[in-house]
Order: structure tokens, then sequence, then C-alpha cells
């Protein structure tokens, strides 16, 4: 095999790599050597994840087989178009919020540097796998190495957090497990291509099995992706964690939406009989409900990380009703909607954390207080964000959101999901203008500090910023990427025949 | 043998739902560990239970399934790491927090109760 087909096994196997040397002599704990190490590890996985995106829409997806057992058995990776799309986000994104956190971030406690290496190793693993099991794994990866982010820096708050979400994710798992469990005896199989085309062939008693384990995994991935009753862990844990770290977890929230992508849109979708559409009637209420749900909680937050917390559970809302929407259209306008809320909400929570930095005691709450020492700049990013959130054009909000009302236009649910997600819009616009308003204007006296921020955090948040615009520059191609994408993961992957093997 | 099994399944998943809601520390890692057992147990279970059956092929007439077992021992591996870490968070939740309460208060009533017996 030459080097570029092993390419697909470069976005696990670097952070892997690069953690471990982290950890070793020269390195260890020494945080000027180990930057300029994870920064070009960074660099490097977004090369990788270019060049893979480039396979894939050239060559169609790339398949990796782990030790080369052919699947179904063995673990299989694949690089479709979506996978690369959500690598290229992943590296974006860590690339910015590593830049934030060398501003002095990483310093605060041991380890910073490599977990955020094996952060990015289970994220990366999570897109990237095409067996549930693997799925499962690359999960527990990545929840282990935020267990250790979030708590980074220490601190009462953190540790309150921190114990919730570790309860809450590791009963997921359990719960995880069980769904698997299910599956496995009713399909025989959990490689995600291989169970797509037994789906339709399930006899009746093992419908009811593959229902349930279905319903069992949507419970999962909801916790993760912060659905309705299930989201209560993430305003806590987001707000109360470092800035970059809760910059990072942008993505996290998107990793379960994108499990469901995988499970019931490319698994239990349309050829799948009777077992097709089976977590969409669910999917509309909870969907409107978490959307609502974020949106109040959001009128009522006290200071700018809940803010973008709850604004977090409302994209996350958004997404699953482009899910329960079902057709290509609504995907791949939720492909689109989903990378420009997990740059837009990093940059927001990175904002937050250099306001919090100037305001001193008063941080990030909406109170009255003294201005701020660099409040031109602050202010300018504030306003960028607070139009691309809301959804205002001419940023990358507008786009898509005006692209996924598009695409709900015939449905029955039309009427709900325009009003819900409108007034959504015009929520976030209230608490915007609000957070401003109170963060900006209501000042009094002299600056209070002269805390500056670092050219680097400088670089992070305005990189992000930009990105907004290049989605709205670039629109046509990207948007032309995203239906493609959004086809891919309908049309299904075809598995290679098996070889026959002599004795 | 499947009733038996299907009985200890679910008498540590009861057991395990049961003590995860209580409002100790303590108690939840306990839960969560019980849950894990019958978790793995019922991995077991997914690849159809047959005794005396080696999951090697060749060797024996009607192989059992090996894929569960290579499952339940990823299974266990992750399981083990994730209670150690819930069990030295509970720790520092226990040192941070002053207690070792799921959300880190004392509830009102049980305070109270405290407060007399120290008063007396």
């Amino acid at each position: 095999m030459s080097l570029a087909e092993h390419l697909v096994f470069f976005p696990v196997l670097v952070p892997m790599l690069v953690g471990i040397i982290l950890l070793l002599p020269p390195f260890h704990q020494n945080l000027e050597r180990q930057r300029p190490l994870v920064m070009a590890a960074n660099l490097g996985l977004l090369v990788v994840a270019v060049l893979l995106l480039g396979q894939a829409v050239n060559d169609g997806p790339s398949l990796y087989r782990l030790g080369d057992w052919h699947p179904p058995f063995g673990i299989l990776l694949v690089a479709d178009q979506l996978a690369s799309l959500m690598l290229i986000l992943t590296a974006i994104l860590a690339m910015t919020t590593h830049w934030y956190a060398c501003a002095g971030d990483d310093g605060r406690g041991p380890f910073f540097q490599p977990l955020f290496m094996f952060q990015l190793m289970g994220i990366n693993g999570a897109f990237l796998t095409a067996d549930a099991f693997n799925l499962f794994v690359f999960f527990e990866i990545l929840l282990i190495a935020s267990y250790a982010l979030l708590i980074h820096g220490g601190g009462k708050h953190r540790t309150q957090a921190a114990v919730h979400y570790v309860l809450l994710n590791l009963i997921g798992s359990a719960f995880f497990l069980i769904g698997l469990g299910i599956l496995y005896a009713s399909f025989g199989s959990l490689n995600l291509p291989d169970m797509a085309q037994k789906a339709s062939q399930l006899s009746d008693d093992n419908i009811i099995l593959a229902k349930s384990g279905g319903l069992l995994l949507l419970l999962v991935f909801g916790l993760k992706s912060a659905m309705l009753p299930l989201h209560f862990w993430l305003v806590r844990t987001y707000s109360m964690t470092s800035a970059p770290v809760a910059a990072l977890f942008a993505i996290m929230t998107k990793v379960g939406i994108y499990s469901i992508w995988r499970v019931h849109t490319a698994v239990f979708g349309d050829h799948a009989g009777e077992l097709s559409g089976l977590a969409s009637d669910w999917l509309w209420v909870l969907g409107l409900l978490t959307i609502a749900v974020g949106a109040v909680a959001a009128l009522a937050s006290q200071t700018l990380r809940v803010l973008t917390a709850n604004l977090v559970v409302v994209s996350a809302g958004t997404l699953l009703i482009s899910i329960a929407v079902g057709t290509e259209e609504a995907t791949a306008a939720a492909i689109y909607y989903l990378l420009h809320s997990t740059l837009m909400s990093a940059a927001l929570f990175l904002l937050a954390g250099l306001i919090q930095e100037q305001r001193g005691q008063a941080q990030d709450r909406f109170v009255k207080a003294k201005p701020l020492p660099q409040a031109v700049p602050l202010g300018i990013a504030f306003f960028i964000l607070a139009m691309a959130m809301v959804g205002m054009p001419p940023l990358s909000g507008f786009l898509g959101k005006v692209w996924l009302l598009q695409a709900t236009v015939s449905h029955d649910m039309m009427a709900w999901v325009w009003s819900v997600l409108l007034i959504s819009g015009l929520a976030a616009l209230v608490v915007f203008s609000r957070a401003g308003t109170s963060i900006f204007w209501r000042v009094q006296g002299q600056p209070g500090s002269d805390v500056k921020a670092h050219g680097l955090q400088w670089l992070a948040l305005y990189m992000l910023l930009s990105m907004s615009l290049l989605m709205v520059v670039f629109a046509g191609p990207l948007t032309d990427l995203s239906a493609s994408a959004a086809s891919e993961l309908y049309s299904g992957l075809a598995l290679p025949e098996p070889v026959e093997v002599q004795p | 043998m499947e009733t038996v099994f299907a009985i200890c399944v679910g008498v540590l998943t009861t057991g395990g739902v049961y003590l995860v809601m209580r409002s100790h520390t303590f108690s939840v890692v306990l839960g969560l560990t019980l849950l894990s057992y019958a978790v793995n147990l019922f991995l077991f279970a997914t690849g159809r239970l047959s005794v005396n059956q080696a999951a090697i092929l060749g060797q024996s007439s009607n192989p059992a399934d090996p894929l569960p077992q290579a499952l339940v021992l990823t299974a266990i591996v992750i399981g083990f790491a994730m209670t150690a870490f819930a069990i030295i968070l509970a720790l520092r939740a226990r040192a941070d927090l002053g207690n070792d309460q799921v959300d880190g208060k004392v509830r009102d009533d049980v305070l109270n109760k405290r407060k007399k017996a120290q008063g007396e």
C-alpha cells in the first residue's frame, strides 16, 4: 500500500503519537517545547483533512481496513466527503483554540497539550469510523480526554460541573453498550454499511429488537448532542470550563449529531423497510422543544458564557429538526449550518473568555462595571459574532438558516419549524442586544484593569470570525460540497465483495 | 440457562440503576460498577449462549460467536478505566466541595439534623 492509502488513518495516528511524544522527557512539563509541536501537528491534520476531502470528491470515499481484515469483519475506517468535511472543521477549530490556549491557559494545570491531542484523536476517530463498536471506543477516548480537560485549571465550580458530566456520560456509555448489544443480536454485524444493507431483510422478531436498539442509540447520541431532556449538563459544563476548552467542546455536541446521521440516516434510512424513519417522529418534537427551551434559557442567562452555552443548545435543536425532515436537501443545509454554528459558538466562547479576563471582578456578567481596556476590537468581534449567531445577512448564519427554512417549505411541519426557528432568532437578537449594551455601554469610571489580550488570542478570535465571511464568499462551492456530501450519506456505502480465502 | 442468565442481568441492572440514582458519589460509583457488570454479561448473550463451544473455528462443531467476546474484553478495559476516573474525581470533589453529594450540596433537612445533633 502506498502512503496515500494510509492517509485515512493519519487523523487518528498523528494526534496519538504526538500526544505520547509530549509525555516523554524532552517535552514533558516543558510548554515552550510542547507548543510548537502541537501547532505543527494541528497544521498537519488540516493538510491531511484537505487531502482526504480532495480524494473523497475526486475518487469517492477511501476505505481503510485496519489489520487488513475484510469488512464486515474487523474495523473499517471510511473517509467520505462528510467525514472529511468534519475533519477539516475539527482541524480548524483545534488550530485556533490551541493558539488561544497557548497565550497562557495551557499553563494553569499539567498535561494540557497531551490531553488536547488525545481529545483530537477521539474526535477524529469518531468521524472516521464505520463500525458501531469502534464508534463507542472513540467516544470513550474523546470523553476521557474531555473529563480531564474540563477540570483543567481546577476550582470548585469546575469540579462540581465535572462530577455531573462524568457520571452522566458513564451512564450514557452503559446504555450505548446495551444498544450496541441489541443491534448486534438482531443484525449479526456492527459494521454500519453492512447493517444498512441488512436492515431491509430482518425477520419480524429482529425488527422489534433492532428498533429498541436504534432508539437506545438515539438516547445516547441525544445525550451527547444536547437533545431536550438530556441537555441539562451542557450549560453548566460549558460555562464553567476555561475558554479554549469550551471552544473545542463546541464540536463535541456535533459528534452526537454526526453519529445520528451515520446511524439513523444511513442505517435506518428510507431503504430500511419497516425500520426506516425510526427516529424522525421523536426528533420533531424533541428538536422543536430543544430550540424553544434553549431560546428561553438564553433570554434568562446572566453571563455571556451561559448565553453561549444556551445558544449551542439552540443550534443542536436546529440540527435535530433537519434530521427529522430527513431529506437530502435538509441534510445538505444542516451540514452547512453545522460548520457555521460550530465555528461561531467556538468564537463566542473565546470572546467571552477575553471579556471575562479584561473586566476583572464583573467577569462576563451582564452588570454595570468599569469599561474594558480594549473595548473597540472586542466590540467589533462581538458585533460580527452576534450578527452571525442570530442569522442576519450578510454572514454565514443567514445563509444556513435560509437554506434550512427552504428545505422545509413543502413539509407538513413547515409552520412549526418556521415559527420556532424565526422566533428563536428574534430571541437571540434580543439577548445579544442586552448582552452588548451591558458589557460595552453600561460603564462608568476608568478601566479597572490593564489586562491586554495576547496577540495569539486576537489571531484565534479573528481567524474564527473570518471563517464566517469565507463561508459566505465561497458559499457556492461550499453548498455544492455539502449537497454532494449529503447525497453520498443517503446513497450509502457499498462494501467491496469479500475475497475468497483459500485454506 | 437463558432464564438464569436473564435474571442475573436483570438483578444487576436493577441494583445498578437504583444505586446510580442515590445522592452520594460512593453509591453512584458502586451503581456504575454493577451497571457495567450487567452490560458485560448482556454483551456475552448477544452472540447467543452456548455451552462448551470454543470461540475458534474448527475446534468445535458449532463454534461460539467470537465477536461479543472481543467486545466484552474492550468494554471491560474501558469500564475499569472509567470507573477509576470516576472514583478519583469523586475523591477530588469530596476535597473541593467538602461533601460527597453528587450535586455538591447537602440537603437542607440533613443539614438541619446535623446541626441539631451538634447542638445537643
